[in-house]
Protein backbone atom coordinates (compact mmCIF):
# COMPACT_ATOMS: atom_id res chain seq x y z
CA UNK A 1 0.00 0.00 0.00
CA UNK A 2 1.77 3.42 -0.76
CA UNK A 3 1.88 5.83 2.14
CA UNK A 4 0.47 9.48 1.05
CA UNK A 5 2.05 11.88 3.48
CA UNK A 6 0.13 14.80 5.38
CA UNK A 7 1.55 17.84 4.79
CA UNK A 8 -0.29 20.99 6.19
CA UNK A 9 1.15 24.56 6.53
CA UNK A 10 -0.62 26.51 8.99
CA UNK A 11 -1.21 29.91 11.33
CA UNK A 12 -3.60 27.80 13.87
CA UNK A 13 -2.02 25.61 16.60
CA UNK A 14 -2.62 21.59 16.70
CA UNK A 15 -3.14 18.90 19.02
CA UNK A 16 -0.26 16.18 18.96
CA UNK A 17 -2.99 13.37 20.42
CA UNK A 18 -5.02 14.09 18.27
CA UNK A 19 -2.69 13.75 15.13
CA UNK A 20 -1.12 10.71 15.99
CA UNK A 21 -5.21 9.22 16.70
CA UNK A 22 -5.88 10.39 12.52
CA UNK A 23 -2.53 8.35 11.80
CA UNK A 24 -3.53 5.31 13.42
CA UNK A 25 -6.82 4.73 13.84
CA UNK A 26 -8.29 1.50 13.01
CA UNK A 27 -4.82 -0.01 12.32
CA UNK A 28 -3.13 -3.23 13.67
CA UNK A 29 -0.22 -3.11 11.27
CA UNK A 30 1.28 -0.15 12.90
CA UNK A 31 4.23 -1.12 15.42
CA UNK A 32 6.04 1.88 16.57
CA UNK A 33 4.91 6.06 16.45
CA UNK A 34 7.51 8.42 16.90
CA UNK A 35 6.03 12.35 17.13
CA UNK A 36 8.68 15.16 17.25
CA UNK A 37 7.27 18.51 18.29
CA UNK A 38 9.44 21.91 18.03
CA UNK A 39 8.11 24.41 20.92
CA UNK A 40 9.04 27.90 21.28
CA UNK A 41 11.43 28.46 24.11
CA UNK A 42 11.10 31.65 26.57
CA UNK A 43 14.56 32.54 26.29
CA UNK A 44 17.02 32.55 23.64
CA UNK A 45 20.94 32.97 24.49
CA UNK A 46 19.74 33.69 28.36
CA UNK A 47 17.67 36.56 26.87
CA UNK A 48 14.09 36.16 27.55
CA UNK A 49 11.74 36.60 24.55
CA UNK A 50 7.98 37.41 24.20
CA UNK A 51 7.10 36.00 21.14
CA UNK A 52 8.46 34.31 17.87
CA UNK A 53 6.95 35.15 14.60
CA UNK A 54 7.77 32.50 11.48
CA UNK A 55 7.33 33.70 7.96
CA UNK A 56 7.53 31.48 5.32
CA UNK A 57 7.25 31.25 1.60
CA UNK A 58 3.90 29.84 0.36
CA UNK A 59 4.02 27.27 -2.20
CA UNK A 60 7.43 26.77 -2.21
CA UNK A 61 7.18 25.29 2.28
CA UNK A 62 4.65 22.83 1.39
CA UNK A 63 7.19 22.21 -2.25
CA UNK A 64 10.43 21.43 -0.61
CA UNK A 65 8.69 19.72 2.83
CA UNK A 66 6.99 17.39 -0.07
CA UNK A 67 10.52 16.47 -1.34
CA UNK A 68 11.61 15.65 1.57
CA UNK A 69 8.81 13.80 2.59
CA UNK A 70 8.79 12.19 -0.79
CA UNK A 71 12.65 11.27 0.10
CA UNK A 72 11.86 9.51 3.87
CA UNK A 73 9.22 7.69 2.36
CA UNK A 74 11.16 6.41 0.15
CA UNK A 75 14.49 5.56 2.19
CA UNK A 76 12.16 3.91 5.07
CA UNK A 77 9.14 1.65 5.65
CA UNK A 78 6.94 3.97 6.41
CA UNK A 79 2.97 3.23 6.81
CA UNK A 80 2.13 7.04 8.01
CA UNK A 81 3.60 10.60 8.13
CA UNK A 82 2.19 13.79 8.92
CA UNK A 83 4.09 16.80 8.94
CA UNK A 84 2.59 20.43 10.58
CA UNK A 85 4.68 23.47 10.10
CA UNK A 86 3.08 26.68 11.70
CA UNK A 87 3.67 30.49 10.52
CA UNK A 88 2.64 33.69 12.19
CA UNK A 89 3.23 35.05 15.82
CA UNK A 90 4.07 32.21 18.01
CA UNK A 91 4.42 32.83 22.01
CA UNK A 92 6.48 30.87 24.61
CA UNK A 93 5.09 27.18 25.07
CA UNK A 94 2.95 27.07 21.93
CA UNK A 95 3.93 24.73 19.13
CA UNK A 96 5.73 25.77 16.06
CA UNK A 97 6.15 22.37 14.57
CA UNK A 98 5.33 18.49 13.87
CA UNK A 99 6.48 15.38 12.29
CA UNK A 100 4.73 11.79 13.03
CA UNK A 101 6.00 8.98 12.01
CA UNK A 102 4.61 5.30 12.01
CA UNK A 103 6.35 1.89 10.73
CA UNK A 104 6.23 -1.21 11.94
CA UNK A 105 9.46 -1.20 14.31
CA UNK A 106 10.90 1.75 16.50
CA UNK A 107 14.45 2.02 14.13
CA UNK A 108 12.69 3.65 10.86
CA UNK A 109 9.84 5.63 13.07
CA UNK A 110 12.61 7.34 15.03
CA UNK A 111 15.57 7.80 12.19
CA UNK A 112 12.57 9.53 9.11
CA UNK A 113 11.55 11.95 12.25
CA UNK A 114 14.70 12.98 12.66
CA UNK A 115 15.65 12.83 9.12
CA UNK A 116 12.64 15.40 8.30
CA UNK A 117 13.38 17.39 11.55
CA UNK A 118 16.78 18.34 9.98
CA UNK A 119 16.26 18.96 6.82
CA UNK A 120 13.27 21.04 7.50
CA UNK A 121 15.52 23.06 9.55
CA UNK A 122 18.35 24.05 6.87
CA UNK A 123 15.63 23.57 3.93
CA UNK A 124 12.51 24.45 4.66
CA UNK A 125 11.68 28.22 3.75
CA UNK A 126 10.58 29.37 6.89
CA UNK A 127 12.35 32.47 8.94
CA UNK A 128 12.08 33.08 12.49
CA UNK A 129 12.22 36.83 13.70
CA UNK A 130 12.09 37.26 17.90
CA UNK A 131 10.71 39.52 19.95
CA UNK A 132 12.31 40.59 22.66
CA UNK A 133 12.63 43.62 25.40
CA UNK A 134 15.30 44.61 22.92
CA UNK A 135 13.45 45.34 19.94
CA UNK A 136 12.95 42.24 17.17
CA UNK A 137 15.49 40.31 15.49
CA UNK A 138 15.87 37.81 12.95
CA UNK A 139 17.69 34.27 14.30
CA UNK A 140 20.66 33.18 12.83
CA UNK A 141 20.55 30.07 11.01
CA UNK A 142 23.22 27.64 12.89
CA UNK A 143 25.95 25.89 11.58
CA UNK A 144 25.38 22.95 13.93
CA UNK A 145 22.21 22.99 11.78
CA UNK A 146 23.84 22.18 8.44
CA UNK A 147 25.78 19.59 10.10
CA UNK A 148 23.28 17.50 11.45
CA UNK A 149 21.51 17.36 7.56
CA UNK A 150 24.78 16.88 5.93
CA UNK A 151 25.36 13.72 7.79
CA UNK A 152 22.18 12.16 6.31
CA UNK A 153 23.71 12.48 2.79
CA UNK A 154 26.86 10.40 3.82
CA UNK A 155 27.11 6.85 2.46
CA UNK B 1 10.35 37.65 -14.66
CA UNK B 2 8.79 37.73 -10.80
CA UNK B 3 11.28 38.34 -7.92
CA UNK B 4 10.41 37.70 -4.36
CA UNK B 5 12.56 38.57 -1.25
CA UNK B 6 11.78 37.20 2.36
CA UNK B 7 12.87 37.95 5.81
CA UNK B 8 15.73 40.42 5.96
CA UNK B 9 16.38 40.30 2.19
CA UNK B 10 12.94 41.86 1.63
CA UNK B 11 13.27 44.33 4.27
CA UNK B 12 15.84 45.64 3.30
CA UNK B 13 15.02 45.44 -0.60
CA UNK B 14 11.79 47.29 0.69
CA UNK B 15 9.29 45.13 -1.28
CA UNK B 16 8.26 41.45 -1.10
CA UNK B 17 8.29 40.85 -4.61
CA UNK B 18 7.67 42.72 -7.72
CA UNK B 19 8.92 42.08 -11.92
CA UNK B 20 11.68 42.83 -13.26
CA UNK B 21 13.26 42.43 -16.86
CA UNK B 22 16.93 41.85 -16.75
CA UNK B 23 18.98 42.57 -20.07
CA UNK B 24 20.00 39.62 -21.74
CA UNK B 25 23.27 39.01 -20.43
CA UNK B 26 21.85 38.55 -17.16
CA UNK B 27 22.33 34.44 -17.21
CA UNK B 28 22.47 33.41 -13.80
CA UNK B 29 21.18 33.67 -10.43
CA UNK B 30 24.66 35.30 -9.66
CA UNK B 31 24.55 38.14 -12.05
CA UNK B 32 20.82 38.87 -11.45
CA UNK B 33 22.03 38.94 -7.96
CA UNK B 34 24.68 41.62 -9.37
CA UNK B 35 21.94 43.34 -11.62
CA UNK B 36 19.58 44.03 -8.69
CA UNK B 37 22.68 44.85 -6.84
CA UNK B 38 23.21 48.19 -9.36
CA UNK B 39 20.10 49.18 -9.00
CA UNK B 40 20.23 51.08 -5.77
CA UNK B 41 22.03 51.30 -2.35
CA UNK B 42 19.04 49.46 -0.66
CA UNK B 43 19.34 46.37 -3.24
CA UNK B 44 23.48 46.56 -2.71
CA UNK B 45 22.52 46.45 1.30
CA UNK B 46 20.56 43.36 0.87
CA UNK B 47 22.89 41.60 -1.37
CA UNK B 48 26.35 42.82 0.58
CA UNK B 49 26.93 39.52 1.37
CA UNK B 50 26.11 37.59 -1.66
CA UNK B 51 27.72 34.18 -0.32
CA UNK B 52 25.02 34.12 2.73
CA UNK B 53 21.61 34.73 0.32
CA UNK B 54 19.78 31.58 -0.73
CA UNK B 55 17.94 31.41 -4.24
CA UNK B 56 14.75 29.16 -5.36
CA UNK B 57 13.77 29.28 -8.89
CA UNK B 58 9.99 28.06 -9.22
CA UNK B 59 9.92 27.03 -5.42
CA UNK B 60 13.10 25.29 -6.16
CA UNK B 61 16.82 25.53 -4.49
CA UNK B 62 19.19 26.29 -7.10
CA UNK B 63 22.58 27.13 -6.42
CA UNK B 64 23.98 31.03 -7.88
CA UNK B 65 25.29 29.46 -11.02
CA UNK B 66 21.82 28.35 -11.71
CA UNK B 67 20.98 29.40 -15.23
CA UNK B 68 17.48 31.70 -14.92
CA UNK B 69 16.14 31.72 -18.34
CA UNK B 70 12.71 30.10 -18.60
CA UNK B 71 12.08 31.40 -14.55
CA UNK B 72 8.59 32.05 -13.88
CA UNK B 73 9.22 33.06 -9.93
CA UNK B 74 13.28 33.81 -8.15
CA UNK B 75 13.41 34.40 -4.94
CA UNK B 76 16.17 35.28 -2.35
CA UNK B 77 16.41 34.89 1.20
CA UNK B 78 18.32 34.19 4.19
CA UNK B 79 19.50 30.77 5.22
CA UNK B 80 16.34 29.31 6.60
CA UNK B 81 15.65 28.77 10.58
CA UNK B 82 12.16 26.94 10.34
CA UNK B 83 11.88 23.77 12.24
Amino acid sequence: MSVTATIRIQQADFDVAQEIAVLTKSRTDIGAVVSFSGICRGSENGEPIAALTLEHYPGMAEAEIARHADEALSRWPLQGLTIIHRFGRIAPGENIVLVVTASPHRQAAFEAAEFLMDYLKTNAPFWKREESGKGTSWIEARDHDDAAAARWTKA
Amino acid sequence: MRVKYFAWVRERVGVAEETVEPPADVRTVNDLIGWLSSRSEAYAYAFEKPKVIRAAIDHAHVKPDAVISGAREIAFFPPMTGG
